[in-house]
């Protein structure tokens, strides 16, 4: 069966004045249909720019090779109006924050509607319709209201509602979430995380979950894949992620989480060290710096990611655990 | 916001009163009067036609009076045109001049915002660079420089227009001044526009609408260009102030019978009442736009409505 989603050896580099930043750095993997993947990495791991890449958003000055195909296109080198066909319908994004990425001089009713009345040809009279429906499954009161008010006149939680009504109008293949609560309460965070899980059983739709946060992903993801300085290091079914991480970069993220029954640290543990600046070429292990394993083939041989699809890891020691 | 633009429109009469006071004093300080450039008068002519025209009264008096008349929507006899009173003297040009600023105004704004977003789509290639050089061109050239250059040129030298007048109606003779008078204005607002469109493509929401799939000039009418024009609402009230200065050079030039020359002359001759005649019309114009101005910011951002 066609993956909804094949990224294969994809590379994002920005060009700078002072240089290139290689911000993806040779990344693989597929998400299957239906199925929800967390994508956890630090910030600047290049989670976002994945999927940019996907979405044809990169900025100006990125160059991506590579492949990154979606039920079997090749969206890479796709043409704008090409691309357009597919984003927005088949392939939608949830933004990171609510606050900013609605237009404030439209009215939420039109720039729900806009979507159906683009991708499907109705008129306005039915897609504002079909959008107050959504908006209602979306669990958002006074739907007809909300679609004659315009964007500041909504909370975050109420625009991130609106955002993942947007995200799943015309019935997508694959939503990106990229980390759809970091802006928002944590009350409020709860109830995003569990409408998402309530419509990727109603829609069926695969998942691609972003987030810089293990707990975030821990409910929702079948699979996770953490990244780390522009490359996957490890990849494993949650479940098993949690109980046996490989990866000492994993492992550490994991410590970090806070459990939810234990009383809550008054600051969160986080990692030593700094990860590595983009741009800097490594011929090491990135994470060999901050590492308490590393040894001299961490920081003269680079560990390339093996094993099979749903057990890789990119680690000369990895922990094992028998 | 209905509230607040009764409050500016209250707010608009003050503004233009004190306008009419200080042209009235600085008028009367300027040294001279009205009468002095015909040959010298005997002297119990001179009283007469000073008793006349209320001259002989002590000067808080002839303000009141004014004041009066205008309440009334007189603004009362010419001092040199003997035979007008300026209501209509500026009746009869009025229209000219108010056809030729629209005109330049919309070529200045429609021109101006379709180059500004053409640069800005195309930021730092060469088309950018030509249209912003030639942005700058348009505004450092005077009117007085331009308007004939082009007449020279599609007049003289093509034969496409003609270089002057004005015959109602008539396309061929409005072209060079309106084109001449928009230009400034034109560069500016193209350069607005750019700076602008060029911080909202960078925008979130810019971001969401691609990801939408949304088609290419879709997005540039619907989510980029209202919020990319609030610069240019900013410089409305400055673009027709200078429009108005410059068409008191334009209509001079190319013998245009609106009343921009009623301002030149009528300073010069002291024509007390016409030169405060068309200040009024001219403020007026400038403090209804303003108002103008800020209904439009509420269309072009509705958080500004609270
Ligand atoms: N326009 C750009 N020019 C140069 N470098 C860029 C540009 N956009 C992104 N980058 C670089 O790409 C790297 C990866 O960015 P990315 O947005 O994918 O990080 P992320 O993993 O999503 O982090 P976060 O959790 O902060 O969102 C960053 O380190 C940043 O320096
Ligand atoms: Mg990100």
């Amino acid at each position: 069966m066609t993956p909804t989603l094949n990224v294969q050896d994809l590379r994002i580099a920005f060009s700078h004045r002072a240089g290139n930043i290689e911000a993806v750095d040779g990344v693989s993997f597929q998400i299957g249909p239906a199925e929800c993947v967390g994508i956890v990495g630090e910030s600047g791991s290049g989670k976002t720019q994945i999927f940019m890449a996907a979405m044809g958003l990169l900025a100006g000055n990125a160059r991506a090779t590579g492949s990154v195909r979606f039920e079997g296109a090749e969206l890479l080198a796709a043409h704008p109006t090409a691309l357009n066909r597919i984003r927005g319908s088949k392939l939608t994004m949830i933004p990171q924050d609510p606050m900013t990425c609605l237009t404030p001089h439209l009215k939420i009713g039109v720039q729900l509607a806009e979507v159906m009345v683009t991708h499907r040809g109705t008129t306005w009279r039915d897609a504002r319709s079909y959008a107050a429906r959504m908006l209602e499954r979306v669990h958002v009161a006074e739907p007809r209201r909300r679609l004659n008010q315009y964007p500041h006149e909504l909370s975050g939680g109420l625009r991130q509602r609106v955002m993942i009504a947007m995200s799943v109008l015309c019935e997508p293949s694959l939503v990106i979430a990229d980390e759809p609560t970091t802006a928002l309460d944590v009350t409020v965070q709860a109830q995003v995380m569990e409408l998402l899980r309530a419509l990727r059983g109603e829609f069926g739709m695969a998942l691609a979950l972003i987030s810089h946060d293990l707990a975030v992903v821990a409910g929702l993801a079948d699979r996770i894949l953490v990244m780390y300085a522009g490359r996957i290091v490890e990849v494993a079914a949650a479940a098993e992620l949690f109980r046996r991480p490989r990866h000492p970069y994993t492992a550490e993220l994991l410590k970090c989480m806070p459990t939810i029954a234990g009383p809550r640290a008054v600051r969160l543990p986080t990692l030593a060290g700094q990860p590595p600046r983009p741009g800097e070429v490594l011929q090491a292990c990135a994470f060999a710096p901050r590492c308490s394993r590393a040894a001299d083939r961490c920081r003269m041989e680079r560990p390339e990611l093996v094993g099979p699809a749903d057990a890789q890891v990119a680690c000369h020691f990895p922990l094992s655990h028998d | 916001m209905i509230r607040y633009f009764f409050t500016r429109l209250a707010s608009a009469i003050p503004a233009l009163l004190i306008i009419v006071t200080a042209t009235f004093f600085l008028m009367r300080a300027a040294p001279g009067g009205p009468f002095d450039q015909e040959q010298t008068l005997p002297p119990e002519i001179m009283a007469n036609l000073q008793r006349a025209y209320g001259l002989d009264q002590p000067i808080w008096t002839q303000y009141g009076r004014y004041l009066k008349s205008l309440l009334h929507g007189d603004f009362g006899p010419s001092f040199k045109y003997k035979d007008f009173t300026v209501t209509e003297l500026i009746g009869q040009g009025f229209p000219v001049s108010l056809q030729l600023g629209v005109m330049a105004m919309a070529l200045a704004l429609i021109a101006g915002i379709l180059l500004g977003t053409f640069a800005a789509l195309h930021r730092n290639s060469m088309a950018d660079y030509a249209t912003m050089s030639l942005a700058m061109v348009g505004i450092a050239i005077p009117v007085f420089v331009v308007l004939p250059f082009l007449g020279i040129l599609f007049g003289v030298y093509l034969h496409w227009l003609p270089v002057a007048g004005w015959e109602s109606g008539s396309i061929r003779h409005r072209a060079l001044p309106v084109i001449a008078l928009a230009l400034p204005p034109l560069a500016y607002i193209a350069r607005l526009t750019r700076a602008g469109m060029l911080e909202v493509l960078r925008s979130d929401f810019i971001r969401t609408a691609f990801a939408k799939g949304l088609p290419l000039r879709t997005l540039m009418w619907r989510h980029a260009l209202r919020p990319a024009l609030t610069p240019v609402a900013g410089y409305l009230v400055p673009a027709v102030a200078s429009i108005m200065t410059g068409s008191l050079v334009v209509e001079s030039i190319a013998g245009i019978p609106g009343i921009g020359r009623y301002l030149v002359q009528g300073a010069l001759n002291r024509d007390y009442t016409l030169v405060l005649g068309m200040v009024v019309v001219y403020s007026t114009l400038l403090i209804g736009l303003g108002l103008l101005v800020d209904l439009l910011y509420a269309w072009l951002d509705p958080r500004v409505r609270h």
